[in-house]
């Protein structure tokens, strides 16, 4: 097979008799960031957490490089450690300090020493602009803040995949500039990531490919400059004019 | 005093039924005045009331007897030693059984909050524990264990009466503590349990590191109130002949005919639950507090 880090086979989820993801096919190739957008309740969180492994799945199959994830025998938290991912509600531990949030994920699921795993967590934190906040508990930092040290909690572990969703909802615009730049920045340094966002003007500048997903199907996908200039889909161009209306793109 | 705490926590119907803001500002005024004259209100009050109770309790008929079966001196002296020996004791078995009940019960609440179907038969068996040690009066549960188990004279299990309350006394309050810990656990937030999945770590490790530390803080409270009552039922082991404050007590009583031992001894137990009792509304409310905070 290629060279696609990701790969989501006719993937098909419902809870309850709510169908909510309706055979999806996606590819992530490797160093590329794609984006998800669609409406609200189009399926993209859960399309995220079940590449996470966090909800199981009624049927289809999940990739990563040519190994199954989604096969019965494979462990799922031998494939969380692969993964990253930040939760549009940040869901940061608020009973440890950045340090020990960040720190967490290396020492106790990847076995590295308290050491080391704090000195590369010092250093994420002072990339990401984070060096005074060491010792602070998340309830003391802004929202762009507890999202950063989110971000980083997820690159810790240096995850082949990163998943990202809605990561600047809940950010006055701002700390999504900040925000948006520190996901430029990885993107830079040729990490694979996948992302759900509302932000159009964001995915127009940064993504590889754009997905639109639509009820539980990926209605469309291409790069940007497709999707957004000449949408082949109507419900694609309905729903990019309601987002240009909003203005946000 | 908070200014904003009568607006606030004030009854509802103040707030909401009428305006908000006027009704408030008023009762900020009044609080402040009350400040200086409540406390001298509240002084005198007090004194009056326990004056009169005082007063009435003393200059009745009956007093003297009453005085002489409960309060008296010559018996507290004959009775005191024994009496203190009895609670030492008491004080030994409650720390030891409040140890292994805040143990044993948090792990009954960790198998039974354990996810997926091979845990079924282990959160079954929680659950029918839970239910029957609940149902089953705590008295009853000492009697079984501390006459019936010694009666079976089985070879290598322990015939202590002392063992076999304490243990009455772990299983039983294990069942409630455990059910306190499960409300701590669920009171963590499902989302909490995914970031820590998602970082790679097993479901024991989750458990371990982000839900327990929160849900064990989120139920402090309610387990120094059963810190409180265990304190008190560790008293009901005397029915096995252990010879603790109570039961030395009623040894003395039923030599005399005196009181005055069972009254000692409930006062022993006062000075440390009412303490044990104020500090847990202390602490609930302050955690109440550092919690609104933010
Ligand atoms: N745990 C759940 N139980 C039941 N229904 C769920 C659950 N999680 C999601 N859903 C439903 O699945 C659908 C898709 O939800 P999802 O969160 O994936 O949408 P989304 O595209 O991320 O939306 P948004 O842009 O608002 O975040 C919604 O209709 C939602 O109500
Ligand atoms: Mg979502």
């Amino acid at each position: 097979m290629d060279e696609a880090k990701l790969r989501v086979r006719d993937l098909r989820k419902s809870f309850g008799s709510k169908v909510v993801l309706d055979g999806i096919d996606l590819d992530v190739a490797e160093h590329q960031l794609v984006c998800l957008i669609g409406s609200s309740g189009s399926g993209k969180s859960t399309l995220l957490r079940c590449v996470d492994l966090l909800e199981p799945i009624d049927s289809g199959s999940i990739w990563i490089d040519d190994e199954e994830i989604t096969a019965p025998y494979v462990d799922p938290n031998a494939v969380r450690r692969r993964i990253g991912i930040v939760f549009q509600s940040y869901n940061l531990f608020p009973h440890m300090n950045v340090l020990d949030n960040v720190t967490l994920g290396p020492r106790r699921a990847h076995g590295i020493d308290r050491e080391s795993a704090e000195r590369r967590a010092r250093e994420l934190l002072e990339r990401f602009g984070l060096a005074d906040k060491v010792l602070v508990y998340p309830d003391q930092l802004s929202g762009g803040q507890q999202q950063r040290v989110a971000i980083v909690r997820a690159l810790a572990a240096e995850p082949e995949l990163l998943l990202l969703d809605e990561i600047t909802a809940a950010l006055d615009p701002e700390l999504i500039a900040e925000v948006l730049d520190v996901i430029r920045d990885l993107k830079g340094q040729g990490l694979t990531m996948l992302l759900a966002t509302h932000e159009m003007g964001f995915a127009r500048d940064i993504a590889d490919v754009v997905c639109f997903l639509d009820q539980g199907r990926i209605l469309e996908q291409g790069p940007p400059s497709e999707i957004f200039s000449h949408p082949s889909e109507p419900r694609t161009r309905q729903f990019l004019e309601r987002i240009i209306d909003a203005g946000r793109l | 005093m908070n200014s904003e705490s009568p607006v606030s926590h004030g009854p509802p119907r103040l707030t909401g039924e009428r305006g908000a803001g006027g009704i408030g500002h008023r009762w900020k005024e009044l609080k402040v005045q009350d400040g200086a004259r409540g406390a001298l209100i509240a002084f005198f009050s007090t004194v009056v009331v326990f004056g009169v109770v005082t007063w009435v309790i003393l200059s009745s008929s009956t007093w003297p007897a009453v005085r002489r079966q409960f309060f008296s001196v010559r018996h507290l002296r004959e009775v005191w030693p024994a009496v203190w020996g009895g609670f030492a004791l008491d004080v030994k078995m409650f720390i030891v059984a409040e140890v292994l009940i805040l143990a044993f019960a948090l792990l009954v609440a960790v198998i039974r909050s354990l996810r997926g179907p091979a845990f079924f038969p282990l959160r079954m068996l929680t659950i029918v524990y839970i239910d029957i040690l609940r149902g089953i009066p705590l008295i009853l549960l000492i009697l079984i264990l501390g006459f019936g188990v010694p009666a079976l004279t089985l070879p290598g299990v322990p015939n202590d009466p002392v063992f076999w309350g304490v243990t009455a006394l772990v299983i039983s309050y294990s069942a409630y503590t455990s059910e306190v810990y499960r409300a701590g656990i669920e009171s963590v937030h499902e989302s909490q349990r995914s970031a820590a999945r998602a970082l790679g770590l097993t479901q024991w490790q989750a458990l371990r590191f982000a839900i327990l530390p929160q849900a064990v803080r989120n139920v402090v409270p309610a387990l120094l109130n059963g810190l409180v009552s265990l304190q008190k039922d560790v008293a009901l082991v005397s029915i096995l002949g252990v010879r603790e404050a109570v039961r030395e007590a009623q040894i003395y009583n039923a030599r005399t005919f005196n009181y005055t031992g069972l009254i000692a001894a409930a006062i022993l137990f006062l000075i440390i639950s009412v303490p044990a009792a104020r500090f847990t509304d202390w602490y609930t409310a302050r955690e109440r507090r550092l919690r609104g905070g933010h």
